[in-house]
């Protein structure tokens, strides 16, 4: 079987905070660019699900040319081929449309795998929208995938505070979180190998579908207002301490 | 412009965030109706009436005690056309989440996504949402009919019950095959407060280290007392101290409770994208140099194994709990 796990480049988490707003507006980052952490749990089932059930594991991604770092980092890490589908500006909508057309120009895709969000554009979106876009079932919020076969797909999804073991027909969508295990390192051999693969680059036109026309807007980019926390400390014995914190809480109507 | 509001249930029960949603609508407009999806629903139809809306849609059935994105979604599409609304808004909820994603995805239309605020301006909506984990803010509009947007749980007012009354119109189910089969269903133990929902969340983090079964059992404690979700940092979980689904963080939850008390925390950015938005934020830390300090409104520079327990004796004493 064929499993293809969608991943996006977005920056590493700890530099989120250093982006400005002129940088977000224009989408031109001066931070470090790595795999978004929940496509790295994505890439990591994907390849569980090929050691365990046979096939090949690709990874795709829609973005600019640097994109392909990204890619490269799923070779390393065990993904037998990559494809970058070169397109800077689509929203979250338009990344769907192009990777449904590059899912269905691949062929025989039997599972996507995406994870459950973005760490930079935080919509969730993305799993359910491309589901649609093919007519596939969707699983979302997936924490381990319990059977495959041909079937279909057996996971347990974590939903609200309930755990709901789920079933769905294949070919399908399957978005990963945390619980689907630690990614795996890359091997030193793998990254060398990685970064001598050429990477196909496909258009919208090579899909044989128009550049797609956002339908979400953003504007007035701007810094959150800064908490306004000079902390007060609580000294004395742990006693004394939480005496007072606990009237200070009283007095914020918090308790 | 006139709004339909989606009620989740789950087994029968309402998912309390929902009237965030209603409220919002309410707080916008005076054209505001209800789809209420689920099975034995009776109660939260009842309430979504007294809560203001004006008419309630109803579809009750076996097949929709759970949520199933198919049949779902077949249902509001449905609604929807009965009710003409110009505008539909849900809980961001995971299911909310899914749930609008499918409708704009099917629609050809946008989603205003996990809103923190929401307006109206000429026959559109307008929201603000957080980017980059919450780092940068944009007002956000979307193309499409209907108007849709999903709600950061806890960013806005719930509606409350004003003793309202309201056309109630059942609705037959929709005739949808679904694709999803579901063979298991296990939920946290009764009495866990969802951390999403909390009002008040109290975290350990690698602080617990030395005895981290005795660390989270004192969290658990003061959390009871307080009526209050646990919570837990990334190394807390990466180290199996406690479960994933207590994360807080990038790649855990993202919460925003009136206190949060975060003890033997020391405030990574990671963590502070998922609690940042907190009202109050209390910090307990060994190290007074920790991060967490300087986002804290409060804080107490000790053990966490001494200071937790002492939390715990002061509420007992000054609520009477």
């Amino acid at each position: 079987m064929r499993y293809l796990v969608c991943i996006k480049q977005t920056p590493d988490t700890a530099e989120l905070p250093k982006i400005t707003p002129e940088e977000a507006a224009s989408g031109k980052l001066s931070v470090n660019l790595v795999v978004n952490p929940w496509d790295e749990l994505a890439i990591e089932a994907g390849l569980k699900l090929m050691e365990t059930y046979g096939g090949v594991t690709g990874a795709i991604t829609v973005g600019d040319e640097g994109a392909i770092d990204a890619l490269r980092s799923a070779l390393a890490m065990g993904c037998k081929d990559a494809t970058l589908v070169e397109n800077a500006d689509a929203d979250v909508f338009g990344v769907a449309t192009l990777l449904a057309a590059a899912v269905k120009k691949d062929g025989d895709v039997g599972v996507v795998v995406t994870g459950q969000m973005t760490v930079d554009g935080n919509t969730g979106a993305l799993p359910v929208i491309l589901a649609r876009k093919l007519g596939w079932p969707v699983l979302t919020s997936v924490a381990k995938i319990v059977d495959l076969n041909d079937d279909g797909i057996t996971v347990e999804r974590s939903v609200g505070q309930a755990r709901l073991t789920v079933k769905a027909p294949l070919p399908a969508v399957v978005s990963v979180n945390k619980e689907i295990g630690e990614p795996r390192y890359p091997t030193f051999i793998n990254i060398r190998k990685a970064a001598r693969v050429k990477v196909p680059t496909l258009t919208a036109a090579d899909l044989g579908v128009d550049a797609p026309t956002p339908v979400v807007h953003m504007d007035n980019f701007r810094k959150p207002p800064a908490r306004d926390a000079k902390v007060q400390l609580f000294e004395g014995s742990p006693q004394e301490a939480a005496a007072a914190l606990v009237d200070a809480l009283l007095a914020e109507k918090v308790l | 412009m006139k709004f339909l509001v989606y009620i989740e249930t789950d087994s029968g029960d309402v998912v309390a965030s929902s009237w965030e949603a209603l409220g919002a609508a309410l707080s916008l407009g005076d054209d505001v109706e209800a789809v209420v999806i689920g099975d034995k629903i009776s109660v939260v139809v009842e309430e979504t009436v007294k809560r203001g809306a004006q008419k309630v849609y109803v579809i009750e059935d076996e097949t929709r005690a759970l949520f199933d994105l198919e049949r779902h979604l077949a249902d509001v599409k449905n609604v929807l056309d009965m009710s003409g609304a110009d505008a539909f808004l849900a809980s961001h909820t995971g299911n909310g989440r899914d749930l609008a994603a499918a409708l704009g995805a099917d629609k050809g239309a946008g989603v205003i996504a996990d809103a923190l605020e929401l307006s109206v301006d000429g026959d559109k909506l307008k929201g603000v949402r957080g980017i980059y984990s919450g780092n940068i803010l944009v007002d956000v509009t979307v193309d499409g009919a209907p108007q849709i947007a999903t709600l950061r749980p806890r960013a806005f007012a719930a509606a409350e019950d004003a003793g309202a009354s309201a056309d109630v119109v059942l609705v037959d189910p929709a005739a949808a095959d679904s694709p999803y089969e579901v063979l298991g269903v296990e939920r946290a133990e009764t009495g866990e407060v969802s951390l999403t929902e909390a009002s008040i969340i109290v975290s350990g983090g690698r602080g617990v280290a030395k005895d981290p079964e005795l660390g989270f059992d004192l969290i658990r404690e003061l959390a009871g007392l307080l009526g209050a979700a646990v919570g837990a940092s990334r190394a807390a979980v990466d180290a199996g101290f406690i479960s994933y689904e207590h994360q807080v963080g990038q790649t855990g939850k993202v919460v925003r409770p009136d206190l949060y008390i975060a003890a033997g925390i020391s405030g990574a950015v990671q963590h502070l994208a998922g609690m940042g938005a907190s009202k109050v934020i209390v910090a307990i830390n060994k190290d007074p140099e920790a991060p967490i300090f300087s986002v804290a409104n409060y804080g107490v520079a000790g053990d966490l194994f001494q200071v937790i327990p002492a939390l715990s004796e002061a509420v007992r004493a000054k609520l009477g709990k």
